[in-house]
């Protein structure tokens, strides 16, 4: 059983890592607008880039 | 055509940005809200629209709250050019004032959320340990035990005491004034929970319920967290309205100059320019020009106030046809909207007293289960003779009792049917609303705006002949009267005359294919009549023979329907407005209503509605006008359309966003339906309390029955809300 005593921290420290990106990505303000975010990736933005 | 109407008072009452515009490093910002745009095409055409002028740094539209964010180079004066801008494409925008400090609202549903994710993370983590623990049995060493229950521990316990503060704080503020709420047992049983598995870790080796603990709050948090959006849904649309109040006042200075101003810096004594269209800012009277005011929303008049120098004005009036200099007679603080707004205050003061629901249940729950937990103690105490099973069991009871589906049954039940209402066009202001209006008995309608349109309608259109129309259309155009809109509706689209002068309280003139063409009042003319220079008007043409036009307010559309529909479910219906007497007989009489009155103030209104209530009746206000907001907000609950003042739309609990009246009906029978579902959510605890509590009682609950029978009543609860969701 001498693996647990590294699969268990292993099982939390990947938990805690995404908790810390979902804390991470509401604090950085990714949920701010969801109904545009959705939209969004909707819009031709294929036109060339036009160097600004 | 309404929403053609809207956009056209949008513009009507527009403020003058620059007065909201904010500078730094070098670039001006500007918060817009943007009014239709709801989709992928819109935000590349209004960002897009806007990028294509130069001096525009930056614009970024936030799709969900309708905001959008403005910066760019140089002058303030370009505010009026990229409105303008969104207006021509069909976007009508207005100035958003930011709020002065951080919005609390907003912060508290973050604060939520982080809690959420946290408990969140803390249940899955600690399931994994639990479940090992379950299903490892007698393969598992003892040590082993210990050694997963200290991690739990590690786990859970910080974790409580981050997640768990919303409840905490909620339980101890109720117990300090000698209240209980639901959060009392949910803080206790967590506590309680945590204490003993803490003891049974380090001291006892029994059974532990870190998991039971950390999932009770994950369940409750949801809940929380769903009510909590479903206010911050509403109140997002009051604040639209408070923006669509950042109103402006143009200042008439010494020099002869005139300078746009925030209203609320107008003092007394300010002289003021109110040009057509205008809305009066503050209280003032006339010191020049001539004109008419539409007071509708004010005072609930249909017919326009006649203004000349000594004329006193109420703030919220709007200027149809000259231009006034107004002496301001009072701040914005001390202006009748203040007062109304006061009134108002008053009134949702009373209205906090309702009780909720989940709160009276709390009141027959928690002592109930207390004195279950106390007998269980004292009984095991006899029975075992010693103190730990006897404390074992009486947390189990407190564990399994705590109110879990409860906290979960109300508010899934108002986020499913604030949803259902929102897609029939019902904005819902808070959860409770809809349990006061699943109540009522009495409805109480005001008439101007509501029943009726609260604009004249052409009503004699069969008698014109096309051309006479025609040309007075090509007139009304040009103008902002309400009775040249009512042409113009009738004729539809069209062309405008040209060379078109219109005199103040007289009518307008130009020239239609070469031709003289005079439209306005018979006096002006100087034809002879008797009948109300309001409701009519003459068209002459040269020397031909004048054509009469008559209007009339219209009852809307849906009117007698939602009457009626009240009616059929129960409720008594009556009539109070603001309008002389004569106009409201008519309507009554039209509607079949029995009980009405006139010529109402704001406080006869309100007094008529708490007369209604001392008769111990359930009374719903529907109402448009500023003069019915004190009313809105003194019945146990209201309903306001959306193209009611905006003061009325922030003190009523539902606003009908499309402005079909018998939307109002669908909203009571969605409240009644919300009732009982959670009344069935309630039955649904009960039954598994009946279930659960023996088993709790008589010792037999180990972590693992406390894990599924919280998470199946949940569940189940959940499901019952949704049935709400279905169409029938």
């Amino acid at each position: 059983m001498s693996f647990l005593i590294w699969m268990i921290p292993l099982a939390i420290g990947m938990g805690l890592l995404g908790l810390v990106a979902f804390l991470w990505s509401l604090r950085s303000g990714q949920f701010d607008d969801l109904d545009g975010a959705a939209q969004r990736i909707l819009m031709d933005d294929d036109k060339p880039i036009s160097g600004d | 055509m309404a929403a053609l109407d809207a956009s056209a008072y949008v513009s009507d009452t527009q403020a003058d940005p620059r007065a909201f515009v904010r500078h730094s490093e070098g670039l001006a910002h500007l918060d817009l809200l943007v009014r239709g745009a709801s989709c992928a095409g819109c935000i590349a055409r209004i960002e897009g629209g806007l990028r294509e002028d130069e001096r525009v740094e930056q614009a970024r539209l936030n799709l969900s709250t309708g905001r959008l964010a403005l910066s760019w180079r140089g002058d303030d004066a370009a505010a009026r050019d990229f409105i303008a801008k969104l207006n021509s494409i069909g976007y009508p925008a207005t100035p958003y004032e930011p709020e002065a400090d951080s919005d609390p609202q907003r912060e508290e549903e973050r604060r939520l959320l982080r809690a959420m994710a946290v408990a969140g993370f803390a249940m899955a983590n600690v399931m994994l340990l639990s479940v090992s623990v379950w299903s490892g049995g007698l393969e598992m060493t003892e040590t082993m035990q210990s050694l997963m229950h200290r991690i739990s521990a590690l786990i859970v316990l910080p974790a409580v005491a981050y997640s768990g503060q919303p409840f905490f704080r909620s339980a101890w503020r109720a117990l300090r004034v000698g209240h209980v709420n639901m959060d009392v047992p949910i803080s206790l049983a967590v506590f309680l929970a945590c204490g003993l598995s803490i003891y049974e870790t380090f001291i006892g080796h029994g059974a532990a319920y870190y998991d039971a603990a950390v999932m009770l709050l994950f369940f409750l948090l949801i809940g929380r967290f769903l009510d909590m959006r479903l206010r911050a849904k509403a109140s997002q649309a009051a604040r639209g309205l408070a923006a669509m109040q950042a109103a402006t006042a143009n200042r008439l200075l010494p020099d002869g100059a005139v300078k746009a101003v925030p209203a609320r810096e107008v003092i007394a004594g300010d002289h003021l320019v109110l040009a057509a269209g205008d809305r009066v800012p503050v209280d003032a009277t006339v010191i020049d020009g001539r004109s008419a005011l539409d007071g509708s929303l004010v005072s609930g008049e249909t017919e326009p106030v006649a203004a000349e120098p000594g004329t006193q004005l109420f703030s919220g009036m709007l200027n149809l046809d000259g231009k006034l200099v107004i002496e301001a007679t009072a701040d914005r603080d001390n202006s009748l909207l203040a007062e109304i707004t006061r009134l108002v205050e008053a009134g949702e003061q009373s209205r906090s007293r309702y009780v909720r629901l989940a709160d009276r249940a709390a009141k027959l729950y928690v002592p109930f289960v207390h004195t279950l937990a106390a007998l269980t103690l004292i009984g095991w105490f006899i029975v075992a003779g010693e103190p730990r099973p006897a404390i074992i069991n009486a947390i189990a009871v407190l564990i399994i009792t705590c109110p879990c589906a409860l906290g979960l049954a109300v508010p899934a039940v108002q986020v499913v049917a604030s949803g259902r209402l929102y897609g029939e066009g019902v904005l819902v202001k808070s959860g409770d609303a809809m349990e006061r209006l699943a109540q009522i008995d009495t409805v109480v309608f005001d008439k101007t705006g509501t029943l009726t349109e609260g604009r004249p309608r052409l009503v004699n259109e069969h008698e014109i002949d096309p051309r006479s129309l025609d040309v007075a259309a090509q007139l009304a155009r040009t103008s902002r009267h309400p009775l040249s809109r009512a042409i113009a509706d009738a004729a539809g689209m069209g062309i405008a005359a040209h060379d078109v002068t219109e005199t103040p309280g007289g009518g307008i003139e130009g020239y239609v294919e070469g031709r003289r063409a005079r439209f306005g009042s018979a006096q002006w003319l100087g034809i002879q009549t008797t009948a109300n220079p309001f409701s009519e008007a003459w068209l002459q043409i040269e020397d031909e023979e004048a054509v009469r036009f008559r209007f009339q307010d219209r009852l809307r559309e849906d009117a007698a329907e939602t009457i009626h529909g009240f009616k059929t479910r129960g409720a008594e219906v009556f009539l109070l407005s603001g309008d002389r007497r004569e106009p409201v007989a008519a309507i009554a009489a039209e509607l079949g209503i029995v009980s009405w009155q006139g010529e109402l103030k704001p406080q006869d209104k309100i007094e008529r509605l708490q007369a209604l209530k001392a008769e111990g009746r359930k009374v719903a206000m529907i109402g448009d006008g500023i003069n019915d907001a004190p009313a809105l907000a003194a019945a146990d609950v209201s309903i306001s359309l959306a193209s009611a003042a905006e003061i009325s739309q922030a003190a009523a609990d539902f606003v009908l966003q499309a402005d079909r009246l018998k939307s109002s009906v669908f909203a009571l029978d969605i409240s009644r339906g919300a009732k009982q579902r959670v009344i069935e959510n309630f039955a649904t605890s009960v039954v598994y309390n009946i279930i659960a509590v023996p088993i709790a009682v008589f010792g037999y609950v180990t972590p693992l029955i406390a894990a599924i029978a919280m998470s199946g009543s949940s569940v189940l609860v959940i499901l019952n809300a949704l049935r709400l969701a279905r169409r029938r």
